[in-house]
């Protein structure tokens, strides 16, 4: 298979409008992968499909990733009082929720390729275009993504909770979610345990 | 001389048998517990395997596993409880006729197990439904299982039929059926029910 | 909720989305056939449906018109509490995801973590990965057929034969790691252990005496012609199908693709050992069950040269430190051949001690995409014997 380079400049000759960049990743296992945006992540896909040298028919992974907003500090140049300074400001980094397919091929026997796609914030614009179309894989993997994160995938069949039921109002795999105080028992309670089990000692009976 | 206290040993020793009505009744009811097939998790292949050729639980009267609760005496939760399968386990106990009993087999249905932490999971099936016996493991081997049912065995054979230890079915004013929770935007409402489990008091160090 | 009116124009090309009409419909939204169709739901509580799995199915008399499969009633979120655990910590988590193929699910999650961090397993510690997959597979798969006679009919005979040969590779098992299922025994780096003393000669008397009991089971039921009548044509799945909707494993390999990961990825030392990978022509049940026969009979090849091969040697690379363990920012897929399908874990670090995201890529929620397509058409008795042919686990599908 040819490096993630040259599959990087064929998909932009083929799809001009497209912005793909490449995210190197730092591990041993040197799987990077391209991130693409929203708007032409379909067609990326299609022609990452029917690429007669690449042909990724195979959708092997499809996951969710939560990126919470995070603050950091940069140090900047600023006049002040007349003197330039160098000048520490926290800056904010507006999260977002990420999902990456991982494709194979499974004519060529070849893979992976590794495509990312943001949303662009975890409040309200939270939708991509679903692959499920390109890929009928990705069908039931998009579901869970939706349940558990609330990414909606527009485009896709059938959008509808996987794993929670049809009631239940919150994205359980976000990094803010914080899961229902249910009396969780511990012998040696401490922390937060201890805490979320203070309330109900005058309740409880012996036990 | 005959100086045993209980005149049926003397007569079992020469062939005769003296039974009271009790033990007839509780005899037949502890050697014929039929439990549900209701296998939830990992412990259910524990569970089947315990009815397999090596470990043979029918030998021990659960002749056969029965697909509806109707017919069921014993419902053994094997496997994490998860909040999404609380009502249609209250509701199977419900439909199931007294009287019934159930085993809560592993750690998970004990208490969560080792997924706790879940926000799906059912802290404890003894939260919603009266457990009789308690199988700790994870999973528990099949043997564990089958001395969990002679524990049941022991405990049905020990209940009186009259006074205050007689057993649920007999009791005109102990409920046979609880309510089943709801699912709600957040958790099942409620988190446990208060008739059936009180939450332990957490001890408090320093 | 749903979809529009199902008429999505990108890629009209791919295969199976004429279903994509009925995927617009939940079934309590569709017409009615003028009132001769009926929904049950079968499940969660079913003899049948392996584990806490509902199905709604609207059937027309006894055919299926439409079949949705509802998850869910065993979600443990293992995802959640792998990113509060650290990474050793997660290992007995996948012990528990497919609860059948204890050792197999270590063996992946092992092999993201050393892809990620890039280490070396000793050569004896390979050979003991492939010897006990391969005898996990072996009982997998005759656990598979044994479940399969029961949801036809065959009231517990078959599974006892199969049970009885499970109960052989369990004792081995639990002289290896300690535990009968949940065997927690793969480190990153190596095994946990090395063998007790004659462990080695206790799995050749296994695998010698395997293939009479497969001989004994398959005269009973390959040729049967209840078997054959019940499973030849159901439940077919086509070779572009299957391609596009990421089926993996033996259901791939019955509808005619060859794509084995022991084969294309050849982790581990699987490149050295010369087996051959079976393949189905008409992709229906009964191409999947005898898969899984002959899928057997090859991983009793396997296991003697293993075991011939098998050298001395330490079990866990000296340096993997198991204490402390903290990866460097980064990110890692690794998939092995499970003897559901392809079991994948994906793990983004973030230089700490609990991964950052961890995914579990579980073959049997994947196959299951094709159900409904797999079952249109056909009796709801079939229903019950296609859903067993797929070979789903719950732990793994809910994980």
């Amino acid at each position: 298979m040819e490096t993630l380079e040259q599959i990087r400049m064929r998909v932009l000759a083929a799809c001009p409008e497209a912005v793909v960049d490449l995210v190197l990743n730092p591990a041993p296992s040197a799987q990077h992968s391209l991130r693409v945006d929203r708007d032409h992540l379909a067609t990326v896909a299609l022609f990452l499909r029917e690429d007669p040298s690449l042909r990724m028919d195979y959708c092997s992974n499809v996951t969710g990733v939560d990126w919470p907003d995070r603050t950091e500090k940069v140090k900047v140049k600023k006049t002040v009082d007349g003197v330039e300074k160098e000048v520490e400001e926290t800056r904010g980094i507006p999260g977002c929720l990420e999902v990456v397919y991982h494709l194979y091929s499974v004519a060529l026997k070849h893979g992976p390729v590794i495509l990312r796609v943001r949303t662009l914030d975890r409040a309200q614009e939270v939708a991509v275009p679903s692959l499920t179309p390109v890929w009928r894989g990705c069908e039931l993997q998009e579901r869970e993504i939706f349940d558990l994160f609330g990414v909606r995938f527009d485009g896709h069949p059938d959008l509808r909770r996987l794993l929670m039921w049809e009631g239940f109002k919150d994205h359980p795999m976000r990094k803010d979610y914080v899961d229902p105080d249910d009396f969780e028992y511990e012998p040696t309670p401490h922390d937060r345990v201890l805490e979320r089990a203070k309330p109900y000692q005058d309740r409880g009976g012996t036990a | 001389m005959s100086s045993s206290l209980n005149p049926s040993s003397d007569l079992r020793a020469q062939g005769v048998v003296v039974t009271s009505i009790q033990d007839l009744y509780n005899w037949g009811r502890k050697n014929s517990v039929w439990p549900l097939q209701f296998g939830l998790a990992c412990c259910a292949i524990e569970m089947i395997a315990s009815t397999m050729a090596r470990y043979d639980m029918a030998r021990f009267g659960s002749e056969v596993f029965r697909p509806s609760p109707r017919q069921a005496d014993l419902m053994i939760v094997s496997g994490t409880v998860t909040k999404k399968m609380v009502p249609q386990i209250v509701r199977l106990y419900n439909q199931m006729a007294e009287p019934k009993y159930v085993i809560a087999m592993g750690a998970c249905a004990i208490s969560g197990g080792p997924f706790k932490q879940g926000y799906n999971v059912l802290k404890g099936i003894d939260r919603y439904i009266p457990v009789d016996v308690h199988i700790p493991g994870c999973p528990p081997r099949p043997e564990a299982l089958i001395h969990a049912l002679m524990t049941l065995q022991e405990k049905i054979g020990n209940q009186s039929l009259t006074g205050e230890g007689r057993p649920r079915h007999l009791r005109a004013d102990a409920p046979s059926e609880f309510p089943i929770p709801k699912q709600g935007s957040h958790d099942v409402e409620p988190p446990f029910n208060p008739d059936v489990w009180k939450a332990p008091r957490v001890p408090v160090r320093g | 909720m749903s979809g529009g009116n199902g008429g999505s124009t990108q890629g009209s090309g791919s295969p199976g989305l004429s279903a994509v009409d009925r995927f617009a419909l939940l079934p309590q939204e569709m017409e009615d056939g003028g009132g001769s169709w009926l929904e049950i739901s079968m499940g969660p509580q079913h003899p049948s449906t392996h584990g806490v799995f509902r199905m709604d199915v609207v059937l027309e008399g006894e055919t299926v018109v439409k079949l949705k499969p509802v998850f869910g009633y065993l979600h443990r979120n293992h995802e959640k509490i792998a990113e509060g655990t650290s990474y050793l910590s997660s290992m007995p988590y996948t012990d528990r995801l497919d609860y059948f193929c204890s050792l197999t699910n270590n063996w992946a999650y092992a092999l993201a973590v050393e892809t990620l961090v890039g280490l070396q397993v000793p050569e004896r510690a390979e050979y003991l990965r492939v010897i006990t997959a391969e005898l996990t597979r072996l009982q997998n798969h005759t656990c598979l057929a044994g479940f399969l006679m029961q949801d036809m009919g065959a009231s517990g005979t078959p599974l006892m034969y199969g049970f009885r040969e499970r109960e052989f590779i369990l004792d081995l098992f639990e002289s290896l790691t300690g535990a009968r299922m949940m065997c927690n025994y793969m480190r990153f780096g190596g095994c946990r252990c090395d063998t007790p003393a004659g462990w080695l000669d206790q799995v050749r008397t296994v695998v010698t005496d395997y293939p009479q009991f497969l001989d004994e089971f398959e005269n009973l039921l390959t040729g049967n012609e209840i078997l054959m009548s019940r499973t030849q044509g159901v439940g077919v799945l086509t070779k572009e199908l299957a391609v596009n909707a990421s089926i993996s494993g033996p259901c791939l390999r019955a509808a005619g693709v060859d794509y084995d990961l022991r084969k294309v990825d050849g982790y581990g030392i699987y490149p050295r050992f010369p087996f051959r990978v079976p393949l189905g022509d008409h992709g229906d049940t009964y191409d999947r069950y005898m898969l899984r026969i002959l899928e057997m009979r090859e991983s009793l090849k396997i296991l003697e040269q293993a075991l011939k091969e098998i050298p001395e040697g330490p079990v866990i690379d000296p340096k993997a430190k198991l204490r402390g363990f903290r990866p460097k920012p980064g990110e890692a897929y690794g998939r092995i051949e499970g003897p559901k399908g392809e079991l994948g874990f994906y793990l983004i670090s973030d230089g700490g001690a609990n991964p950052y995201r961890y995914r579990v890529r579980p073959p049997s929620l994947i196959n299951l995409t094709v159900l409904e397509d797999l079952c249109l058409g056909h009796n709801v008795a079939d229903t019950v014997i296609i859903l067993g042919s797929i070979d789903i686990v719950l732990g793994e599908v809910d994980r």
